[in-house]
């Protein structure tokens, strides 16, 4: 009986489950317990058999709620990873809302991953919207609150779209499996989009930059896991060799690049180069070989890893110093040393430097694109490998931790922050030395020699080319300087005239129904006035006459009674 | 009633006071990281190794089919090239994008 629903319950379930336990648990209890649980739902996710689980009927519609398959199962790894390493990070905090919210949210990103139906995929879906969102706004200024409300529209509606996308198409086909759709039909297409939004497409990708900087220290770590490399998966399982992502990916490579140099919140500065990282997975879908699928689903679980790496290291700054802008920050590695390093590591990582993980996924997407033929496509993304040492390489671990000393000599992050980074860099490092076992646990067939002369030392030009620049720019005053302000993006349309034109709604509206209230009230007066004239203290009804007169008028109704009775 | 912002479930991330953060001691003494020489080093060191690896080009075999690839150079050039321009562009867009930090909220 306990083997039945072990062997069809998704590790998921065990993440949320577990986490309503959370808030009933005292301090060590409770830590104990947050660190357990991913680790349980490992161990039980390397017990589980491949194969389709967890298969129920509900109405006429057939659920697989639990399907284990190469690909699904790499990503339930690396998810259980961050979840642990995200709750080992925010192990020093006392309240539990946030671990609540981060369990249930890595769990749902986990249940959808193993979904092999789109109503499961759906539910679960919702779920990681629904729970992030208390990342963000546990942060509690008004900021927050208003990016957290933004994020959840998004969110809600990707999950709507799915939505409708899996009735029509189990309206046409009868079924709601999980497995690749057609572009060309209008549940592929409503799907797509349902996924793009997820994994910030041009144009669907602004809740991204607008929310994950103003999460909490803990909440953006989380954020930055899951909700993406979700989506990635999803259009990995979905529409791979889908042409059309080849352009959208590369549009998402370079469109976030200038706003990655410009801005000043460093928080930032990673979601827009998070964003430019989704673009290299999109391509190598979108081009959809053996080579270019390896390549997306690695570069997303070295993402993970080296993003997690680098924004640990700038939540601890944020902890300890309150800021997170470039404006404010410099010369902190020399009271917070392990975390500059660690963010070295993880700058190492992104700008994919030989012997980092960086590379080893890069580098397949890379090759993939020049097996696939396309020069453009060859030139933008090694662009992007060039430019990443001016936004994320260099700017992020020069800026808050070395620059020009601005005389804060910070605490070093707690222990807790300090392992949980520790271990993401270490991964990052050992993918970047072993190579060919990482391949090895892919869920494609890659026969790929990373580390050849050609690779090793055109990928060291374009960087170390870079570098010089960076350098020659900062010393120079070229290099745009980072002051304190904010840069408009898409979200500008919804927040100036988008506001302005709903708010102008909104208040003709507000003066329309007063001008109803209004007439509303004219009428209502008048019958009052009208009530009050007959029946007040001095209307009609009320007036007092003598009784005499009563009398009389009796008298007269009587004999008028009596003089007609007569006849 | 008072509600204590520290109760848990609610504690949020509370930013220190800039009164709370240490900061640098009167008596601190500069280290070799803080010699202005040291950050000359790296530099020059950083443009040797970029001289080094434009030189060594010629020695590796590539065997990429795009024929643009073959120009000596061509990785380091293009680096370089583009990342210039990144910097201008950023310039240059940024004076249109800029805003101060309160724009939203006025």
């Amino acid at each position: 009986m306990i083997d039945d629903v072990m062997a069809n319950l998704s590790p998921g379930l065990i993440l949320i489950l577990g986490a309503l336990l959370v808030p009933f648990l005292q301090d060590t209890p409770r830590r104990v317990w947050t660190l357990a649980l991913p680790v349980l739902a490992f161990v039980h996710l390397v017990l589980l058999e491949q194969g389709t689980h967890g298969i129920f009927t509900m109405f006429t519609v057939e659920l697989a709620t639990l399907r284990i398959d190469p690909l699904s199962e790499v990503f339930g790894y690396i998810f259980l990873i961050a979840a642990f390493l995200g709750m080992l990070y925010q192990l020093h905090k006392s309240g539990w809302m946030e671990q609540v919210a981060g369990l249930i949210y890595a769990g749902s990103a986990i249940g959808a991953v193993f979904a092999g139906d789109l109503i499961t995929l759906f539910l679960f879906w919702e779920g990681t919207a629904i729970a992030s969102v208390f990342l963000i706004w546990a942060m509690r200024t008004p900021e927050a609150i208003a990016a957290g409300q933004r994020y959840l529209v998004m969110q809600i509606s990707s999950g709507v779209l799915l939505l409708a996308g899996a009735m029509i198409h189990y309206g046409q086909t009868g079924s709601v499996a999980f497995e690749s759709f057609d572009l060309n039909t209008l549940p592929g297409l409503l799907i797509l989009i349902a996924f793009g939004i997820k994994a910030a497409f041009p144009l669907l990708n602004n809740w991204l930059q607008d929310a994950y900087p103003e999460a909490t220290v803990t909440g953006t770590v989380i954020l930055s896991a899951f909700t993406t490399k979700l989506a990635i998966y999803a259009l990995a399982r979905g529409y791979a060799g889908t042409e059309i992502l080849v352009p959208i990916g590369l549009v998402m490579i370079v469109l976030p690049t200038i706003h990655a140099v410009i801005e000043n919140d460093l928080r930032r500065v990673l979601s827009y180069s998070l964003n430019i990282q989704l673009g290299f997975m999109v391509v190598g879908i979108g081009i959809g070989s053996d080579l270019a699928l390896a390549g997306a689903v690695a570069h997303a679980i070295c993402g993970i890893l080296y993003k997690c790496v680098l924004f640990m290291s700038l939540g601890a700054v944020l902890h300890r110093t309150g800021t997170a802008k470039s404006s404010e920050l410099g010369g902190l590695y020399r009271s917070m040393p392990w975390t500059a390093a660690f963010c070295c590591i993880g700058a190492a990582s992104i700008s994919a430097l030989p012997l980092f993980a960086g590379f080893i996924s890069k580098s397949l997407i890379i090759s993939a694109a020049i097996k696939d033929g396309d020069m453009v496509t060859w030139l933008i993304l090694i662009f992007a490998s060039a430019v990443v040492i001016q936004h994320s390489g260099l700017k992020i671990p020069f800026f808050a931790f070395f620059s020009r000393d601005n005389g804060l000599r910070p605490q070093e992050a707690p222990l807790n922050m300090l392992l949980a980074m520790g271990i993401a860099s270490v991964l990052c490092v050992a993918i970047g030395i072993f190579p060919s076992a990482f391949y090895a646990l892919l869920p494609y067939d890659v026969k790929y020699h990373v580390y050849t002369l050609e690779h090793v030392v055109t990928q060291m030009q374009l960087l170390i080319l870079s570098a010089v620049v960076f350098a020659v720019t900062i010393r120079t005053g070229l290099y745009p300087r980072q002051v304190r302000s904010i840069n408009l993006d898409t979200d500008w349309l919804w927040r100036k005239p988008g506001a302005w034109v709903v708010g102008g709604v909104f208040r003709a509206l507000l003066a329309s129904l007063a001008g109803a209230t209004g007439k509303l009230a004219g009428a209502s007066a008048r019958l009052a006035k009208s009530l009050y004239h007959q029946h007040g203290p001095t209307g009609t009804l009320a007036r007092t006459r003598p009784s005499g007169s009563m009398a009389l008028w009796m008298t007269v109704l009587m004999v008028a009674f009596l003089v007609f009775s007569f006849f | 009633m008072t509600v204590d912002p520290d109760r848990p479930p609610f504690r949020a991330d509370r930013a220190p006071e800039p009164a709370e953060i240490p900061r640098k001691a009167e008596d601190e003494v500069p280290t070799w990281t803080d010699d202005k020489k040291t950050v000359d080093r790296i530099c020059y060191g950083l443009y040797a190794l970029g001289a080094l690896l434009l030189l060594i080009d010629p020695l590796v075999h590539k065997h990429g089919p795009f024929e643009i690839e073959h120009y000596v150079g061509f990785y380091g050039l293009y680096g370089g090239v583009v990342c210039v321009l990144l910097v201008l562009a950023a310039r240059v867009l940024r004076r249109v994008l800029m805003r101060p930090e309160d724009y939203y909220d006025r």
